[in-house]
């Protein structure tokens, strides 16, 4: 497995575990509350912040416990790497537009912001699912 | 429309005639990962056209005697 394989995993892996992760904590402290009225910043906030740092020290843990890995990134990385970043940018506009939809519709702002968070998630996933098939199988040819 | 690469490569075959050279050591002297000479022999990676002459050379061959492509006519026959 090539280093940015491996990284397409720990991203994968990070983006659902974090996202998980903060799902868990707004749901669980809805009780009698509408959703919307849940305290949900400071959970987001430390979702992405640990997510952020989480995948830099899996990188830096996975590359120490294989010393004599290649670090080589060549061509077939750089076109796998392109054509996930592709896939996963639709859900970064979707998430653009649906949230800038939702602030001139007037709703409310746990809507909005969760909207945009789910979408940056579904962007990293789908994008490194499509990296992980590529390198298993074969990069299309258009 | 995603189409599977018609491009056809005798790697393997060039490496067992240069002393039994390993994807590795070929890896090595075209500076990519051992994953993509593995994608390339088996038909997953079509190579750009600097890669595929960087390839040839090391085995001190034209490109056509690495990578054949079929004819379209020969397909339609």
């Amino acid at each position: 497995m090539t280093l940015e394989e491996k990284r397409a995993w720990i991203r994968l892996i990070v983006s659902v575990a974090a996202y998980g992760a903060y799902a868990f904590v707004v749901l669980s402290q809805t009780g009698d509350h509408p959703l919307a009225e849940v305290p949900y910043a400071a959970a987001l906030l430390w979702s992405v912040g640990a997510a952020i740092l989480a995948t830099i020290v899996i990188e830096i843990v996975v590359g120490a416990l294989n010393p004599r890995a290649s670090l080589l990134k060549d061509e077939r990385d750089r076109e796998i790497g392109r054509l996930g970043d592709h896939v996963g940018q639709a859900f970064v506009v979707i998430g653009a537009v649906a949230a800038m939809l939702m602030a001139i519709a007037d709703w409310e702002r746990f809507w909005i912001a969760n909207v945009i968070y789910v979408c940056f998630v579904l962007s990293s996933i789908l994008g490194n699912v499509a990296k992980v098939l590529v390198y298993r199988r074969s990069l299309p040819q258009w | 429309m995603v189409k599977p690469t018609r491009v056809t490569n005798r790697i393997r075959a060039l490496r067992f005639a240069h002393d039994e050279m390993t994807q590795a050591e070929l890896a090595e002297r075209i500076s990519v990962t051992r994953q993509t000479v593995i994608a390339i022999e088996q038909g997953r990676y079509s190579p750009s056209l600097e890669m595929a002459f960087q390839i040839a050379h090391v085995f001190k061959v034209p490109l056509d005697e690495v990578f054949q492509y079929p004819d379209s006519q020969e397909e339609t026959k």
